[in-house]
């Protein structure tokens, strides 16, 4: 791993690889008309992520965010739009819906998500630190033992809540998507 | 350039090419010789000959198939989606040999003394490898969601929609019983787990993880063993592309060399599941009378009874029904695997494992 | 690596969703992008806690990924009850509050 960064030159060659696969995966999900290719730039996306998380020393977000986001989170979203079959279904809905047909929520949008970014980078102007190393200065702390004990007591009633919460999203999805007999 | 060029010429990277370059090979050459072993199971369990025509007892059988493939006309159906319909074999296979880099194949070796230090049999020494292995298998599932929805016909999509729905299932059994080992030996690393397996029980019984706190190691190998069954969609669980009822499932509408990648695919599935099996539960390279440095060879025969017992179960078992397939999974595997865990852990933390 | 990089990546990840829920007229995509903000911020947790040399930036994450989850699930599930109703993802055939 470490010799393999050193031939490629730096680690900013694989930030700006991974850092550009992620953006244009990101472009691609809300570029796209087909809502399966958005699902799949979207998969394209996380793995750019997975990279840079690598690059931050933190191999167990890494593969976490493969299994959970890509490998399920993803499937369940190709499983609705493929159980739906969404894009042939409506496709004129499609044309006539899409915001180069509707000019004003168009510019609208654009305008809010330019004011997000400009917001974003106004607070960035005045943040002092930002050139400071991310690796200087302290040691990664990144087994799954440290993140494993860090966890379960620390953030123990944390996660302990998250249980509920998985539990009431289970039965809320399951009363949600349930077919009512007539 | 010249720092490329000394690591380029570095025994240890010679080695590691070298070593990348026999896996890649050797999965190629182990999904023929499982086409091949599969017909004449399946032939011998059914008092058949088999392939016999092609060569001495039909042992050239793959190679006439792979002729035959290369040269049939690759058809496209007109309403398939082109990118997708393309793309869905490449990275089903891709996965499939992906999913082998983190396996661990024998012990560290100097390969008779030509190399400075001691260098894994493996392709990627990782520290969390048993996850990478199950993220890189969950991708796999695209590859199959993906031909069902671009062929842009019912049986493919039929099968794709089983595959999606099947794996998630699946996967939570395979990650509990797979928990329950990584918590028993303490490591996520493939290697380290395999190293803790070396040794005895008073003498005779070897130190496996099937026999780790037992019941719970066995009951462990057992649901990983059923999870992956399904999770390489092989009979009894071969939903995604059961004949009788989809024709072929996922691939009905693919012909030619992208049918040979989704063929290639499963059988390689199949190979890494059983390595990571063997690695996790049986003892990997571990066993008796071979030396440690030829490990690798009880690694192979490990490997291929686990394989057999693939083929055995797919010719001996009827298929589920999927209703009783999705029961299985969520309302027997799952709580057992998940039973298993908690018990196993009370052990660990009594025994102080 | 400056730890600016990382923030910058993550502010223009987050303004990429944002402009998809803004701009887009699919159900699905909203959720997409929805999903896209969280990982911004998910990079971001990463980034910072590597900074300071503690766990607690990816534990976050793992809260984050936790609760995407259990939203994606309710989320879809709307999404396909809405559906038998409408037979449409646009949000704009969801006007009247009864049906």
């Amino acid at each position: 791993m470490r010799r393999g960064c050193s031939i490629l030159g730096s680690d900013l060659i694989l930030f700006g690889l991974f850092a550009a696969v992620a953006v244009m995966g990101s472009l691609a999900v809300i570029g796209q008309k087909n809502p399966i290719y958005s699902v799949l730039a979207l998969i394209l996306s996380f793995f750019g992520l997975s990279g840079l998380y690598v690059l931050l020393e933190a191999p167990f977000v890494a593969v976490v965010q493969i299994i959970i986001y890509a490998g399920a989170i993803m499937v369940l979203f190709l499983f609705v739009v493929m159980l739906l079959n969404v894009p042939r279904e409506d496709a004129a809905e499609w044309d006539r819906t899409h915001p180069y047909y509707r000019p004003a929520p168009a510019v609208l949008g654009s305008a809010l998500a330019a004011a997000t970014l400009g917001l974003l980078a106004w607070a960035f102007s005045r943040t002092p630190g930002l050139g400071a190393g991310v690796a200087d200065a302290r040691p990664a702390a990144s087994s799954v033992g440290q993140l494993g004990r860090v966890l379960f007591t620390d953030y123990m009633f944390a996660f302990e809540v998250t249980s509920i919460l998985i539990l009431i999203a289970m039965v809320g999805a399951v009363a949600l998507a349930r077919k009512r007999e007539q | 350039m010249s720092g490329v060029l000394d690591w380029l010429t570095m025994p240890q990277t010679i080695f590691f090419l070298a070593v990348t370059g026999v896996v890649f090979l050797a999965l190629q050459v182990s999904a023929a010789v499982f086409v091949y072993a599969e017909r004449k199971v399946a032939a011998f369990m059914q008092q058949r000959y088999g392939p016999y025509l092609v060569g001495p007892k039909g042992l050239l059988q793959p190679i006439a198939d792979i002729v035959k493939l290369v040269f049939k006309e690759e058809l496209r159906p007109k309403a398939a989606d082109g990118l997708l319909f393309a793309a869905a074999p490449v990275i089903s296979a891709i996965a499939a040999f992906a999913a082998f880099a983190p396996v661990p194949f024998g012990a560290s070796t100097t390969f008779f003394g030509l190399l400075p230090e001691p260098m894994p049999l493996q392709v990627a020494d990782i520290n969390v490898a048993v996850l990478v292995i199950f993220a890189i298998t969950s991708m796999g599932v695209y590859g199959i969601v993906l031909a069902g929805w671009a062929s842009n016909s019912k049986y493919s999509l039929l099968g794709g929609l089983r595959s999606s729905a099947q794996m998630i299932s699946y996967e939570l059994a395979y990650g509990m019983s797979l928990a329950t080992i990584c918590m028993i030996a303490g490591s996520l690393s493939l290697r380290e787990i395999v190293d803790a397996q070396a040794g005895y029980y008073f003498g005779v019984i070897p130190k496996w993880n099937v026999f780790v706190l037992f019941p719970t190691g066995f009951i462990a190998f057992l649901v990983f063993g059923t999870a992956g069954v399904a999770e390489t969609n092989r009979a009894p669980f071969d939903f995604p592309e059961a004949e009788q009822e989809l024709v072929a499932g996922y691939h009905t509408e693919y012909s030619s060399m992208k049918f040979a990648l989704f063929f290639l695919a499963e059988y390689i599935n199949m190979v890494t599941a059983a390595a990571v099996t063997t690695n996790l539960f049986l003892g990997g390279w571990h066993g008796p009378l071979i030396p440690e440095a030829y490990g690798w060879i009880w690694f192979l025969i490990k490997l291929f009874v686990l394989c057999f017992v693939y083929l055995w179960l797919r010719w001996t078992l009827p298929r589920f029904r999927y209703d009783q397939l999705m029961a299985f999974g969520w309302k027997l595997l799952l709580p057992l695997a998940t039973i298993n865990l908690l018990v196993s852990a009370a052990g660990v933390l009594y025994f102080g494992l | 690596m400056p730890i600016g990089y990382y923030l910058a990546l993550s502010g223009v990840l987050f303004a990429i969703g944002a402009a998809g829920v803004f701009l887009r007229r699919n159900l699905i995509t909203l959720l997409l992008s929805v999903e896209i903000m969280l990982n911004a911020v998910n990079l971001s947790f990463v980034a910072f806690g590597r900074q300071q040399g503690s766990v607690d930036g990816q534990i976050i994450t793992f809260f984050v990924m936790t609760v995407a989850a259990a939203e994606a699930a309710v989320g879809l599930a709307l999404v396909i009850a809405l559906f038998r109703h409408r037979e449409s993802l646009n949000p704009e055939a969801f006007t009247s509050l009864k049906w």
